[in-house]
């Protein structure tokens, strides 16, 4: 009897706890259930591209974004970069790198606490700019670096 | 406890956490071929990765295939202490899954 006693209340409290955090938003699936942007990534031109994903073309450049990369890529299949904004209320950065066959390599969405700061490495497959538009107060600004790719692994 | 495809090292300096995480993941785009055989080898990447802290989602980032393989993503929030726990998770092209928890330094 009391073994069942406990599982029920266990059960009520479960679920009691989880309906509680669905309706404070806090297990709101948007984030889980975000639908992938198939459209934005498999664009084959930039402003496609950037269309669907961050819902406009136009962009103005900016010195507040700092975007490292190297100026020669030795191995085109590991390219480290790393895009910092300072624009205040930046609420999301994408990575286009023009020369692939699908420009659009990623969109980095950040919540209102997140830093304007990703880092991470991408796959060039010849010598391209690489562009890093933000997305912040609803406008676009980016700033571009070409970043030059040696086939052959040892930059020979 | 099973092994995670994703490493985690997250430390928190003055108020800011600055996460790093490297995952396992062959990030295949699908248009490499086999070099024996001459077929694709398919399309297989992971396309979204989430990281939640304190119950909200702090950064998402949609990828194509075009992230490198063997992934590295770093990122920085504010509003973190050391001690508490982030949430890392990613979900690929074929529904596979992962996710992994680690303590802010």
């Amino acid at each position: 009897m009391n073994h069942n006693r406990r599982v029920l209340l266990k059960g009520t409290f479960a679920a009691g706890a989880t309906g509680i955090a669905i309706s404070a938003g806090l297990l709101t699936p948007k984030a889980v259930l975000a639908a992938w942007p198939k459209a934005a990534f498999e664009a084959k031109d930039v402003n496609s591209a950037l269309e669907a994903s961050l819902g406009s073309s136009n962009h103005t450049a900016s010195s507040e974004i700092k975007l490292k990369a190297p100026d020669i890529a030795e191995n085109g299949a590991v390219v480290p970069i790393t895009v910092t904004s300072k624009i205040a209320n930046t609420e999301a950065i994408s990575v286009i790198v023009a020369e692939n066959g699908t420009p659009l390599t990623a969109t980095f969405n950040l919540g209102a606490t997140t830093s304007g700061f990703v880092s991470t490495r991408i796959k060039m497959g010849k010598t391209s700019d690489v562009t890093a538009v933000v997305k912040a107060g609803g406008k676009l600004y980016s700033t571009s670096k070409n970043v030059k790719v040696t086939i052959g692994g040892c930059g020979g | 406890m099973a092994k995670s495809s994703i490493k985690v090292r997250a430390k928190v300096k003055k108020g800011e956490a600055k996460v790093k995480c490297l995952i396992s993941h062959p990030m295949e785009t699908g248009l490499r071929k086999n070099k024996k055989s001459g077929k694709l080898i398919p399309a297989h990447f992971i396309q979204e990765v989430t990281c939640e802290h304190g119950g909200k989602t702090v950064m998402n980032a949609q990828w194509s295939g075009t992230i490198s393989k063997n992934p590295f993503l770093s990122f920085a929030f504010t509003g973190a202490k050391s001690g508490d726990t982030v949430k890392v998770s990613w979900v690929d092209n074929t529904g596979k899954s992962d996710s992994t928890e680690a303590k802010m330094k």
